[in-house]
């Protein structure tokens, strides 16, 4: 009895029918992990950690000559990595303020807050965000308004007369383009 | 006719739909059901047919790059024939279709729909309002221009303060390091075939279930849901007291979309498309972005919050409410459905309404938001400067010039952030008018190193004239009084 029971289970998980579904179900799973993985990593592609890394680079703001002593202005840059159909999006604004010879301060366009541009005014020496009412002192330090620290401030170094910056990427509380705090400007040591 | 007859017949031969289709159209439903309050759900499936009709058309004109979007907005507003039009009917089409859902939303919330056994169909729910919000976000920013720069930035900011993955979620959004080609590209899979096929794919699976489970019934106070006993007391009801669907409660939903097609044309004629506005150029940063009249809300409630919240709630806030309404019907499954037994349902509603309306109408003003070109395009009433000494319009001016005005108000020109100064003099005296000044205190920067003690001298003098001619400047009392 056991021996014919034995032999009846046996043709039934070999059968060639059950054979080809567990091949096909492994086939499948190949297959789909295969077509899976390069369509996830082409979608989440630029937030692979070795492409942020690459996305910061020195780029110059032209001769430091344009930004006079004790005054804050508007400079911008073309983005180190922008696509061809990028247009006028790959400019990006920034505000340099020259305190003197070789201490300098430049400021990200973004308020700390939600990242609105922040419109410097010379005459009562801050800069005002329209978004929320963030308000910013000359130093970049936070002086009112829902911003949670002072303004972004970029790694900077002179060259050959011109004015350079690291920069590639959207200034975020995640991603400061600097560690350096605003309100302490930084005194350049390469002249 | 008989032609009409024998080709009908003919396909329906082959296609064997007829029966089922009729027995759908003819299913019986509660007669209460044939309401005016049910129309907002077939009235959102007409808007959002609408939108796939004038997106698709937008989608022939539209180039969604970088470079080139904004022109062919413009082309579309001022060359292509009635592309003003068909922009202006998608873009309104949005605000009807989310204010539709809402108007559901309510609707069926307050009537108890989403118990037994309709809570799947209230959480296939929940995941269309967050498409249909989804598209209003996506769309807002297809219409590339200086707002959709900016509230792009404004996502970017909040993904990044999600804590560890915040850049990833930054780059993953933007497509790339910066809001540039790839963001518009991103944005325009994520509105044209993403969402649109999730929507199609939840619309049908919500309507097929509204069929299998039928309408819900007209609540009636003290008619309790039990588990055990709903589907037969809801079965007898149609079989009593029912009407067939087609046409008895077809008839007010059809009128209801004649209705809304209409409004949204002539919403669409008479007010015209939506921008866009200035060129998406961040370098000109004289901007000052605002969002769609639907985000409102939330930009009022982002100047509003305690700063010390936002983080948490930014990225709390979405999951809390999120899960609560996916597991509403979960906890609340059973029971009383009508609201008049239902206080704490309708007090909710009522809250969120007012609070979502309260922000809105906060939001179209924006007090908290400086006025950047007050200093320099509003002037002082003439009236505060009549009989002044030649100190006090000195002062006058140095109000004027270090920008006061972008947050003070005079004579009902100015910005909101801080008080009006109209009657300053009547709250703070010269000796506190120049500590507030120079140190500034709450919301107020200092002034201190802006201000030559001279300028602040002629300011202080000029504020202490601040008051009503009938009313004294404030003094302080602890000096003898003379």
């Amino acid at each position: 009895m056991s021996d014919f029971n034995q032999e009846s289970e046996i043709p039934k998980r070999l059968s060639r029918r059950n054979m080809l579904m567990t091949v096909g179900i492994a086939l499948n799973a190949v297959a789909g992990i295969l077509f899976a993985v390069p369509l996830v990593g082409y979608v989440l592609g630029p937030a692979k950690r070795k492409e942020m890394k690459k996305e910061l680079a020195w780029v110059t703001l032209g001769p430091l000559a344009q930004f006079p002593e004790g005054e804050t202005r508007l400079a911008t840059y073309r983005n180190p990595f922008v696509r061809p159909w990028d247009g006028d999006t790959g400019n990006i604004p920034c505000w340099v303020r020259r305190i003197s010879a070789d201490t300098l301060q430049v400021f990200a366009i973004n308020c700390t807050h939600l990242g609105c541009p922040v419109r410097w005014f010379p005459q009562s020496g801050l800069f005002m965000c329209p978004c929320h009412g963030g308000a910013y002192y000359a130093d970049g330090a936070r002086a009112s308004g829902p911003p949670p620290r002072g303004l972004f401030t970029y790694d900077f170094k002179i060259e050959k007369g011109e004015l350079w910056i690291k920069a590639g990427q959207v200034p975020t509380l995640a991603s400061p383009p600097s560690q350096a705090c605003a309100g302490q400007p930084k005194r350049c040591s390469c002249a | 006719m008989r032609l009409t007859k024998d080709l009908g017949g003919w396909f329906d031969q082959r296609l064997q739909l007829g029966k089922s289709l009729k027995e759908t159209l003819e299913h019986r439903v509660p007669r209460s059901t044939a309401s005016w309050a049910y129309v907002f759900g077939s009235g959102s499936l007409t808007v959002m047919m609408m939108q796939f009709a004038t997106g698709i058309c937008l989608a022939f004109v539209y180039v969604p790059s970088a470079d080139q979007a904004w022109t062919s907005l413009q082309v579309l507003n001022h060359q292509q024939s009635f592309g003003w039009f068909i922009r202006a009917l998608h873009g309104w089409g949005s605000n009807f279709m989310v204010a539709l859902v809402l108007m559901h939303m309510v609707q069926v919330f307050l009537f108890g729909a989403y118990k037994f056994p309709r809570e799947l169909t209230w959480i296939v729910g929940v995941c269309l309002l967050l498409m249909t919000l989804g598209m209003a976000f996506t769309g807002q920013v297809l219409r590339f221009d200086q707002d959709a720069y900016w509230g792009l930035g404004i996502g970017a900011s909040v993904m990044g303060r999600m804590p560890f993955i915040g850049t990833a979620l930054v780059h993953s959004m933007l497509g790339g390091p910066i809001i540039a080609g790839e963001t518009l590209s991103r944005f325009f899979a994520i509105h044209v075939f993403i969402i649109p096929g999730a929507l199609i794919a939840f619309v049908g699976l919500h309507l097929l279930m509204v069929l299998k489970l039928g309408v819900n019934e007209w609540p009636m106070p003290g008619r309790i849901v039990r588990r055990e006993t709903y589907l037969k007391e809801y079965h007898d009801l149609t079989q009593k007291d029912g009407v067939p669907f087609m046409p008895d409660a077809f008839r007010k939903d059809f009128l209801f979309s004649g209705l809304i097609i209409l409004a949204l044309v002539a919403f669409a004629a008479f007010f015209g498309p939506f921008g866009p506005k200035g060129q998406p150029d961040p370098t000109v940063v004289q901007a000052v972005p605002k969002p769609d009249y639907f985000f409102l809300w939330m930009y009022a409630a982002l100047a509003l919050l305690p700063p010390q919240m936002e983080t948490p709630l930014l990225i709390i806030g979405p999951v809390v409410v999120i899960g609560f309404l996916i597991v509403l019907p979960l906890i609340s499954g059973t029971g009383e459905k009508s609201w008049r037994r239902r206080p704490v349902a309708v007090l909710s509603v009522l809250l969120i309404i007012i609070a979502l309306a309260a922000f809105t109408q906060l939001g179209t003003y924006a007090p908290w938001s400086p006025v950047m070109d007050a200093w320099s395009s509003a002037p002082i009433p003439p009236k505060l400067l009549e009989g002044r000494t030649a100190l006090e319009r000195q002062g006058s001016l140095v109000l004027q010039e270090k920008q006061c005005r972008n947050c003070h108000a005079l004579g009902g020109e100015g910005g909101l952030r801080g008080p009006a100064l109209d009657t300053v003099a009547t709250r703070l005296t010269g000796d506190e008018l120049i500590r507030q000044v120079l140190q500034g205190r709450g919301n107020m920067p200092a002034y201190g190193n802006n201000l030559s003690p001279a300028e602040t001298t002629a300011l202080v003098a000029f504020l202490n004239t601040l008051h009503p001619s009938d009313q004294r400047p404030a003094h302080d009392a602890s000096l003898l009084a003379h």
